[in-house]
């Protein structure tokens, strides 16, 4: 039972990071376009072709 | 000027479909600068449907020089532009957006709402904090309740209540910040509302929790306290996003009429204003097909205007200089020099947002469902809470605190999840079924009005028709005749001649056809002078006894033929008008046009109450008669002097074709051609508002099921919680229905 006093913050920690990690996707603006998001993966942009 | 109008009105559908546009506006009204040179302009793109079209317009633009930012959001289809340089090249970029065959127009963001929007994110932020810290607690709590059957520990108790504590107190007093605002507004004026209880539930579960916590009881709420809060948001967050939809949906309907108005200034140059910037004695350039920005007078050209918006009139009247003109109202001739005399306050549209404004107040005193039962709701459980805890003190002979207790459980099992629930789970699931039939719901209370409704009114022009004048058949005209008045007629862009032409495919005009503006087509060859046009230009006397607009041809030496043109129905109006009246519903006809033409109109759909003539004061006056009745109107109009009879009525409805006023003064607003979206919404908000009874039947039969055990002090965390997720499945599941059997109907539909 003792292992519960660093067990329970390591999950409450674990879980804060999951947490902060979808606040952060959101302030930064990652839900402002769901449908867009799903197409633009389809585009191969030639970025890495050199520069003419 | 004259190329661009044709271009214009090379869109046979744009009376009838969209607000007339130009092919791309001038937007430099619409730039803004930003520091270092850097120029933004926000767009709103009609056509863009997927991905492809995205990255079409993200190429063609960021291919372009200094153009440093070009993104399109595919879900609320706008696009954002950045440069460097002046206004003065957003002409230019704009023109390669309209160049891939896609309608830019400009918009400015501050006017959209903006605010609605940072609630809906400080929603979704409470949720994910509450969700995780529901999770977290839940999971500590499985523990505590697996302890009660086993040996656990008093001590390894405390320590997990400790937890559940540290987790639950800090996201309470975040994620629960919207329903305590909400509570302490209402409190404030005297009233109460379903947040009241809601956050007295939740706040007296924290605080007792913690105070167990500190003297090391048995029970805590915090589980509780956190996953109700945790199910409100969520239902709190689907309705947001339910009007969001809707709402951005119609906001691209208003951008659409924003488009700048060309200037003639003193000097003979013109420039391009938006509409709000227009002041008294401005001269106005308007083309045809544009839509006069404000209430003035001619000064130069002859043209004709349809004010069918304004007077429901199908008919366009003759406008030269000196004929005063009005917002609203559309140039269907040649161009026009107008002079502004009344902006803002003082013009027509401004009259009739007044009138608006007054038959909204009446409207504004309906008080939703939801509300209804918060007020009787919340001081009786108020009172059961209170008569448990006097109860157990004075009869049970029981010390204060575990009565207080037993009042708080009380307070707990009752606070109104699944109330909160009940009406935003079918709420959303309605208007997005109606969403994909392309109807939007503006208002909250929409479907609670519409279900009680039984009478329906009716505008004609626009509403029960197309507002697109269609020739009528007339055995009496042979068929060279019609070939030759449709190949004379291709040469213009009036919309009666339009018709005309259409009439006979492939009409192409002879040579030497010229139009005299205000007057009709004139063909002066060998044979001498042939016309086509209006029935005094071309010297037809007699009575006017014809119903609607009508066009004259005089060929030399020949009689005058006539044409006549009537508005053509809605495919499926008289079907919906047969379909209403099988409902039981009474349909009535109320049009500011012409006895005559209202008659026809009446006549051919089977209405048997209609008023032909009317004025908007009429028909607000009409639509009052019958509430007085007692009866409950769904009024479906798109003019501008439908506009006060639309927030007179119980509930409202516009094509979306509307102008601006009454797309904001109705209810809800629907698309395309067919005017079945009428009965789908009535069927769909009839059924929603008996789902809506049925889950407060549940949530209030879980009430009368737990407060008897809560009162008898029986109830503990565990009782509670599984009392608790279980009504709001329930209620959540029963509203899932509603998508279900709409699939089914769909098949028969």
């Amino acid at each position: 039972m003792s292992g519960m006093i660093y067990l329970i913050p390591v999950a409450l920690f674990l879980g804060g990071l999951g947490l902060i990690a979808f606040l952060w996707s959101l302030r930064s603006g990652q839900f402002d376009d769901l449908d867009g998001a799903a197409e633009r993966i389809l585009y191969d942009e030639d970025d890495d072709r050199p520069p003419p | 000027m004259s190329a661009l109008a044709a271009d214009i009105l090379a869109d046979p559908a744009a009376r009838a479909g969209e607000p007339l546009v130009a092919p791309y506006a001038d937007c430099t009204a619409y730039v803004r600068s930003e520091k270092d040179g850097l120029s933004v302009l926000y767009l709103m793109v009609e056509g863009v449907h997927c991905g492809g079209c995205v990255r079409r317009i993200e190429r063609t633009l960021q291919a372009l020089p200094d153009v440093v930012h070009a993104r399109v959001n595919l879900t609320t289809k706008r696009l954002v532009l950045k440069w460097w340089g002046g206004a003065g090249r957003a002409g230019e970029l704009v023109g390669a957006v309209a160049a891939l065959g896609f309608t830019p127009l400009p918009y400015d963001p501050q006017k959209l709402g903006r605010e609605e929007r940072q609630r809906e994110t400080e929603l979704l932020r409470a949720m994910a904090v509450a969700g995780f810290a529901a999770a977290n607690v839940m999971l500590l709590s499985v523990g505590v309740w697996a302890g009660h059957f086993q040996d656990m520990g008093p001590e390894t108790r405390a320590l997990l209540h400790w937890f559940s504590a540290l987790v639950a107190l800090p996201a309470i007093t975040w994620a629960g910040r919207p329903f305590f605002r909400s509570a302490l507004g209402a409190l404030r004026h005297g009233r109460t509302n379903m947040d009241v209880p809601i956050s007295l539930g939740v706040l007296l579960a924290a605080g007792m929790s913690l105070w167990e916590t500190m003297r090391g009881g048995p029970h805590t709420y915090f589980d509780s306290a956190i996953t109700l809060l945790f199910f409100l948001l969520i239902g709190r967050f689907l309705d947001s996003v339910a009007r969001g939809r809707a709402r951005s949906a119609a906001e691209r309907l208003v951008a659409l009429d924003g488009t700048a108005v060309t200037v003639l200034d003193a000097d003979g140059r013109t420039r391009a204003v938006p509409p709000d910037e227009l002041h008294p004695g401005m001269v106005v350039l308007i083309a045809s097909g544009e839509r006069i920005p404000a209430d003035g007078r001619v000064i130069a050209g002859q043209s004709e205007v349809d004010t069918s918006l304004i007077t429901g009139e199908t008919v366009p009247s003759a406008a030269g200089p000196g004929t005063g003109v009005f917002a609203g109202t559309i140039n269907v001739g040649a161009v026009l020099r107008v002079e502004v005399g009344a902006v803002g306050e003082a013009t027509l549209l401004a009259e009739i947002v007044r009138l608006m404004e007054v038959a909204e107040q009446r409207r504004a005193r309906f008080v939703g469902i939801a509300d209804r039962v918060a007020r009787l709701y919340a001081p009786v459980v108020h009172g059961v809470a209170l008569a448990a805890f006097l109860g157990w003190v004075f009869v049970g002979g029981m010390a204060w605190q575990p009565a207080l207790m037993i009042a708080v459980a009380v307070l707990i099992v009752t606070c109104p999840c699944a109330l909160g629930l009940a009406v935003p789970a079918v709420q959303v699931l309605a208007s997005g079924r109606l969403m994909r039939r392309g109807i939007l719901l503006k208002s909250a209370t929409a479907l609670e009005r519409l279900a009680g409704v039984d009478t329906v009114v009716f505008d004609k022009t626009g509403t029960l028709t197309l507002g697109r004048p269609r020739l009528s058949a007339d055995p009496a005209v042979d068929r060279e005749t019609m070939a030759f008045a449709a190949s004379m007629a291709a040469a213009s862009r009036h919309p009666l001649a339009r018709a005309l032409a259409a009439s006979v495919p492939g009409a192409v005009p002879p040579d030497g056809v010229r139009e005299v503006p205000g007057c009709g087509l004139l063909l002066d060859d060998a044979s001498g002078e042939t016309r086509l046009g209006s029935r005094r230009w071309c010297g037809v006397d007699g009575l006017d006894e014809q119903v609607g607009a009508e066009m004259w041809l005089v060929r030399p030496g020949g009689a005058p033929v006539r044409f006549g043109f009537e508005d053509e129905l809605r495919p499926d109006a008289a079907g919906v008008i047969a379909g209403l009246r099988d409902r039981g519903l009474r349909v009535e006809l109320l049009s500011g046009d012409r006895r005559p033409t209202v008659a026809a109109v009446a006549g051919a759909l089977g209405i048997a109450d209609w008023t032909a003539a009317a004025t908007p004061a009429d028909k607000v006056a009409r639509l009052q008669a019958l509430a007085a009745e007692g009866r409950k109107v769904l009024m479906v109009g798109d003019g501008l002097n439908d506009a006060p009879a639309l927030a007179a009525a119980t509930v409202s409805l516009s094509p979306a074709s509307a102008v601006d006023v009454s797309r904001t003064a109705a209810d809800a607003i629907f698309q395309g051609a067919r005017l079945a979206p009428v009965i789908e919404l009535l069927e769909v908000a009839r059924r929603a508002d008996g789902l809506v009874r049925q889950n407060f039947g549940l949530a209030l039969g879980y009430n009368l099921l737990a407060v008897p055990l809560a009162v008898a002090g029986v109830v503990t965390p565990l009782i509670a919680a599984i009392c608790m997720s279980a009504s709001s499945l329930l209620v959540v599941g029963n509203a899932l229905r509603l998508s279900r059997a709409g699939r089914c109907q769909e098949g028969t539909a």
